[in-house]
């Protein structure tokens, strides 16, 4: 026992005073919302630049009405279309709309458009919206409605609100998705980043022939077991760190952010919850609630929990699969090949389950206990029944249980077996073998 | 009996690595196992130091049964592939090797210090492993496997990769070691090392044992009566009983059969009134033996089913 602990400290203490440790500790929030920033940025304005479109309209039914917006300019042209057409490639229009002379109130018209390059699929289906509009408002003067009916008519004036009948406090699946997302998104890179960080210490410590030295002092067992929890101390220093951080923004960063709000208001729950239902329409007030709402100590604890089940369970096949491995690096690819699918596999599982927390698939994936940390920890912050939690929990632990079991008997024979490849058959022999 | 092998068996899938194996090591002896490559060797030792469990008979250390977990700090162990982090500093893992050998943190920075002063590198502590020659690691190998004062020192081809002044240091190293009551297993198939260093050897080949004995006693064991005799004349008739396999100038080296004495030949030779110069009795070398005894058997073991 004293020994596991002088490996364990050793494994912690080597990753913990590397620089990199903390640079990548403190950058990776900015990094992570960095890039939902920058994806919201290229979802935005990435989409496509402004296009300048030249219309020949025959029909003199568009003139003045089709309104330039952010991403597209008219043109009215006149002349020949021919000639237009020739005068493409040399102008600076990015294609050409030709109009014909149509009827206003009949049947299915097509107008066509020419372009040099390739225009995409959203400018055309946006051309063919603001077309329409035109169409329709006119139709409508036509039959007598003015814009401002029209307006009225077409005003969108419902939301919906969502209340849990269990706890009678408002619920919000945009929280409860966005948590569920990070929290399943986080798990999933652990096990991988973490799983890995196993394997390849594995692999060093084999292919530096230390290995042998170290297990003529201590079973290979007590090396493996060590070597998992030191890296699994790293990762919760890392999340702790992270939590910290996440806390001091929630007391301080957010009522900062709201403005104006006192940081007293913000820890007592029922002040905000009174403010947000006073009528009080401000947003962020209101997704404070929401936050205030959720009960994050259990989810901290939760999270935690399914954070070290699912990283032993994997980091011990991972472990395994990094005593199989010899010089060759290439080699460790195919073998954690079968370990990686079942970790995409629950992400696959998570994205489907935070659609649907309550659908077949996110039940089944989050009783599982190879996918159940990701799927499950994606499900919690919707609520999840006690019985699917409970079963979940103890498969959880039973399969961690398992895959140490095995990767023990893997592992100790794996690290001294130098030279010849070894194949998944012998593998299976040494699992069976007493 | 510091260490008592008995009936060790360890067979693995294609071949019977160690089969039925027995020998006695004395408190304070250097003992050789020797062997071809494959023989079994390294398997052999990883059963002594607790890294394979054996199928079947029993290792008594000290006269108790070996575990690993309670015999850990009497044994070093330095096999013959080498190994070290490399991007661990030099003194930490000189501590956390010894650490793992049973020492106390205390403890194992201080014996790290006076080894690493004994042998010239305190300049190292904070330098990392990949820093160092080749020589230089072997140096801190050797550091990191005696570094807790081991009873029973295992030391497997330990002089591979070292240059002449380096395994000098080393050897020298081992002897005073063995003065001070440590016992040595030396396991090497360079035979000349075998000869100067070891007083006892055992040689296995194909998992048996099929050698057991002193130097002295095994070189006695395969002697063939052949002598050699230096006169001080050339023109001499030989006696009865010898047959003459080389002679060079005044040295005749020759096989004495049976039923003649070496005394015999001498006074034949006294009788003659020729001076004798010299006279010794050639005794085979341990290379020769080992060749001897190995030779025939296929140079690596083949995969039988067994």
């Amino acid at each position: 026992m004293k020994k596991i602990l002088i490996v364990i400290k050793r494994e912690y203490l080597t990753r913990v005073k590397k620089r990199s440790f903390l640079i990548l500790t403190l950058l990776i929030p900015f990094l992570f919302i960095g890039l939902t920033a920058l994806m919201g940025v290229i979802a935005v304005a990435g989409a496509s630049s402004k296009k300048k479109i030249a219309v020949l309209d025959e029909s003199k039914t568009f003139e003045q009405k089709l309104k330039n917006s952010k991403r597209l300019e008219y043109v009215f042209v006149q002349g020949r279309l021919d000639s237009l057409k020739h005068s493409l490639e040399t102008e600076a229009y990015d294609a050409l709309l030709y109009v014909p002379v149509f009827d206003k109130n009949g049947q299915h018209t097509s107008f066509r458009l020419f372009c040099d390059e390739q225009i995409g699929i959203e400018t055309e289906g946006r051309i063919q919206d603001d077309l329409n509009d035109v169409v329709i408002s006119e139709r409508m003067k036509a039959a007598g409605i003015t814009s401002e009916q029209m307006k009225n008519l077409q005003d969108e004036s419902i939301s919906l609100s969502t209340e849990s009948i269990k706890d009678g406090k408002k619920t919000s699946n945009k929280v409860a998705l966005a948590t569920g997302y990070g929290c399943g998104l986080i798990l999933y890179m652990f096990m991988l980043f973490y799983g890995m960080s196993v394997m390849r210490s594995v692999m060093e410590e084999k292919t530096n022939r230390i290995a042998e030295i170290i297990v003529s002092s201590v079973r290979p067992f007590q090396l493996m077991l060590g070597k998992i929890v030191g890296v699994a101390l790293v990762g919760l220093t890392q999340v702790l760190i992270w939590i910290v951080l996440f806390g001091v923004f929630l007391m301080v960063g957010l009522p900062m952010m709201t403005g104006g709000m006192a940081i007293q208001q913000s820890m007592d729950p029922a002040a905000v919850n009174a403010a947000a239902q006073a009528g009080n329409s401000d947003n962020m007030a209101a997704l404070m609630a929401v936050v205030q709402d959720t009960n994050w100590v259990m989810l901290v604890l939760w999270f935690l929990f399914y954070f070290l089940g699912g990283y032993f369970l994997y980091a011990a096949l991972f472990a395994a699969v990094g005593s199989l491995v010899n010089e060759d690096i290439q080699e460790s690819n195919q073998y954690t090949l079968p370990i990686t699918i079942p970790i995409i596999l629950g992400f696959v599982m998570m994205s489907s389950a935070i659609q649907d927390p309550n659908g077949g698939v996110a039940v089944f994936g989050s009783i599982f206990p190879l996918t159940s940390p990701i799927v499950m920890m994606a499900r919690i912050p919707f609520g999840v029944p006690a019985w699917q939690l409970a079963t979940s929990a103890a498969l959880l632990i039973l399969g961690f249980l398992g895959t140490s079991w095995m990767a023990g008997k893997i592992y100790r024979t794996g690290i001294l077996m130098y030279g010849k490849k070894i194949t998944l058959r012998e593998v299976g022999k040494w699992i069976v073998r007493k | 009996m510091l260490l008592s092998i008995q009936n060790l068996k360890k067979y693995y899938a294609t071949q019977r690595a160690v089969d039925d194996i027995s020998f006695d090591i004395a408190q304070g002896s250097i003992f050789g196992l020797l062997g071809p490559n494959g023989a079994g060797k390294s398997t052999l030792l990883r059963m002594i130091t607790g890294i394979f469990y054996p199928d079947s008979g029993t290792i008594l250390f000290n006269g108790e049964k070996f575990d690993q977990e309670r015999h850990v700090g009497d044994m070093g162990y330095m096999p013959e592939e080498r190994g070290l982090y490399k991007k661990m500093k030099i003194g930490e893992q000189a501590v956390y090797l010894a650490r793992l050998r049973g020492l106390s943190r205390q403890e194992a920075e201080q014996r790290s210090k006076a080894w690493f002063q004994r042998l010239d590198m305190t300049t190292w502590w904070h330098k990392k492993v990949e820093d160092l020659s080749k020589g230089m690691s072997q140096k801190l190998q050797f550091v990191t496997t005696v570094i807790h004062n081991p009873r029973l020192l295992i030391l497997d081809e330990p002089f591979s990769g070292l240059d002449p002044v380096n395994a000098n240091v080393l050897k020298d190293e081992i002897f005073r070691l063995a003065q001070e009551g440590t016992t040595i297993i030396f396991s090497t198939h360079r035979m000349e090392q075998v000869e100067e260093i070891c007083n006892h050897i055992v040689l296995v080949n194909e998992g048996k044992k099929i050698l057991d004995g002193t130097v002295k006693q095994v070189k006695q064991d395969f002697k063939e009566n052949i002598f050699s005799i230096t006169l001080d004349r050339t023109d001499v008739r030989m006696p009865e009983g010898i047959q003459v396999m080389k002679q060079q100038d005044q040295k005749i080296t020759f096989h004495l059969q049976e039923g003649y004495t070496a005394n015999g030949v001498l006074q034949h030779f006294i009788g003659q009134g020729t001076g004798i110069l010299a006279f010794e009795e050639i005794l085979p070398s341990l290379n020769d033996i080992f060749i001897r005894q190995v030779q025939g058997t296929a140079a690596a073991r083949a995969f039988d089913r067994i």
